[in-house]
């Protein structure tokens, strides 16, 4: 498949110089990756409504508490790993206890970091902010849906948690649907099996789809960009339709996307579901792509993963 | 300087042993809580409760009050107290203290009660919300200030000397943070467990104004939140020296009180060593 590819963190940073136009409650923190996360352009523009606070994510996620504490909507950037794993018992009682506003927006997820290696890669942010009461958590596909995103979770009051990648993304999204907080939506329709995807994943589960056509296997492609609350209904459709379902995401299979996909489905509609994704595992230096290839996040494991749960249908 | 008539100094004095008693009736109800380090901070507390502070407890969310927020969130049996005494609910509630269904939370709980700027209870977080309200308050051209209160054992916390540097770096001089320097931690004495020492030099290295007090001493307590407010520029550490579980006299620097309630024996000896008729 041919796709137009755009970067998610500009996209990031267009949606924050936008929002700073309009409101005048919106404030932006860093740990000192601005020019990486593009909060840097929002700084440019707002100089008084941002902050950096340096190497100090613990004491950052604690000043955006304060912030929202005050009626600021807060953005606060770095990188995934950095942004919830260094910090995760500050974003636990200073943010999601007290249920405070703030968006919490990462970049450089999952492994198409790339050369950084596994320091910088991260395959658990999506589990460790999903644990989280009171957080609402989404992965746009791509560079449009993560404007839609920036701007869904400055209107949202609550505590957020966004994922971007660093790599540009294929645009996948439809350019007339808007994000909404808690849905999900089609991208392609099918009868055989269900593709659901969320990230960079998304583009593959359409290249999956291309590949299952050419053997005349019809399969429906979602984009999961709501991780919480996850699109309950849009999960029970594609059972109903479909009954064999594959879940693809740029992270640990241990509790993303497809853990979430998969406790609705044993609770519910117990139905054959594959999960592709990290195996539980750390990633290491590389091309963004080819670490891609070597850890399984391609469209030929999409296209595996479908034959084997319509086999067990 | 503002010279402090004796009578008003009385009056907050008598007061903060009504706090006092509070918490020793509130952690003997609930059977566990800090009375120690409830009681090391009571005078801090009172201070800011019933004089220092700009606050209207009928109207929670005045925007232009004073904000406090209490780093050392196991204190909370005193504050609860002072809050209660202040009018932001009844005082009869005191005695719900970490019962089910009660909004007196075992740590404060933003969300359950008025007057709680923030849930704090994990120690080292509570001054960086502090500072996160000073920002805002700057960014909105308020003069409300922020008052936080810090226990030393959360001194060990590095998300603290984080917060010590962004305080200088933007130059907050609308925070007023105190150090309860009670010298005792559940394991044993500070300087025993991972030492502290010297406090003062370090929070003026890292950009501080530190003025060094008696914390039990309510006039000392007084004069140091009005220089605070003095100081441009800089943010404001009141290093004050306390006693843990001080003003019942087996309370006093007793390593045992600090998470234990006491029994009813204990109980009524505590209230008359605090002057209560029983």
């Amino acid at each position: 498949m041919r796709f137009q590819y755009a970067s998610q963190r500009k996209e990031y940073g267009r949606a924050l110089v936008d929002l700073g136009k309009s409101r005048k409650d919106v404030v932006v923190l860093d740990a000192d990756l601005s020019s990486s996360t593009r909060t840097a352009d929002f700084a440019k523009e707002f100089p008084e409504h941002f902050f950096n606070c340096g190497i100090a994510e613990q004491n950052m996620m604690g000043v955006a508490a304060g912030m929202a504490a005050s009626g600021k909507v807060v953005f606060a950037s770095s990188f995934a790993v950095f942004a919830t794993g260094r910090c995760w018992d500050q974003i636990r009682q200073s943010i999601a206890y007290p249920k405070l506003n703030v968006k919490i927006c990462a970049t450089h997820a999952g492994i198409t970091v790339g050369g950084d290696g596994a320091s910088h890669q991260t395959g658990e942010d999506v589990a460790l902010m999903r644990t989280l009461p009171n957080f609402t958590v989404g992965v746009p596909a791509d560079a449009p849906e993560t404007y839609k995103m920036t701007r869904a979770f400055a209107e949202w009051n609550g505590p957020c948690y966004m994922r971007m990648g660093r790599l540009d993304f294929p645009t996948v999204s439809d350019p007339d649907e808007g994000f909404k907080i808690g849905r999900g939506s089609v991208l392609r329709n099918g009868e055989d099996v269900s593709l659901i995807g969320c990230g960079i994943m998304v583009s593959r589960c359409l290249e999956a789809a291309e590949a299952l056509e050419r053997r005349n296997i019809s399969a429906q492609v979602i984009n999961m960009s709501s991780i919480k609350p996850l699109d309950d209904a849009l999960v029970a459709g594609a059972v109903k339709r479909t009954g064999a379902i594959v879940t693809a995401e740029e992270h640990n299979v241990v509790s993303g996307l497809g853990a979430a996909v998969a406790t609705y489905l044993v609770e519910h509609d117990p139905v054959p579901m594959r999960r592709v994704g990290i195996m539980d595992t750390f990633g290491e230096s590389g091309e963004g792509e080819e670490l891609m290839r070597k850890y399984g996040l391609t469209a030929e494991k999409v296209v595996e993963a479908a034959e084997e749960v319509m086999r067990r249908r | 300087m503002v010279a402090y008539p004796d009578d008003v100094i009385a009056e907050l004095e008598r007061r903060a042993n009504l706090i006092r008693r509070h918490v020793i009736r509130m952690t003997r109800a609930a059977g566990s809580g800090h009375p120690g380090g409830s009681l090391s901070s009571t005078d801090i507390l009172s201070a800011l409760f019933f004089k220092v502070m700009h606050h209207r407890p009928t109207d929670p969310t005045w925007e232009d009050r004073d904000r406090f927020v209490l780093s050392k969130g196991h204190a909370a049996p005193a504050y609860y107290a002072a809050l209660a005494e202040s009018g932001y609910f009844p005082v009869e509630e005191l005695l719900t203290l970490r019962k089910l269904g009660s909004r007196l939370q075992g740590h404060p709980s933003r969300n359950k009660l008025p007057g709680i700027e923030m849930s704090t209870g994990s120690l080292g977080q509570g001054l960086s919300t502090a500072l996160g309200m000073a920002l805002a308050a700057r960014l909105d051209r308020k003069a409300h200030r922020i008052y936080c209160l810090c226990g030393d054992g959360e001194q060990q916390s590095g998300q603290i000397w984080e917060a010590a540097m962004l305080g200088a770096h933007y130059e907050l001089d609308n925070v007023t943070a105190f150090l309860d320097r009670n010298k005792l931690q559940i394991d044993g004495p500070t300087e025993k467990i991972m030492s502290l020492e010297p406090l003062t030099d370090k929070w003026r290295a890292f950009g501080w104004n530190v003025i060094e007090i008696d914390g039990h001493n309510m006039r000392e307590i007084l004069e140091a939140c009005d220089k605070a407010k003095e100081v441009r520029n800089r943010p404001t550490m009141v290093l004050a020296h306390t006693v843990k579980g001080k003003g019942v006299s087996f309370m006093e620097n007793a390593l045992s009180f600090h998470g234990k309630a006491p029994n009813d024996e204990e109980t009524k000896k505590a209230l008359r060593e605090l002057g209560e008729d029983i």
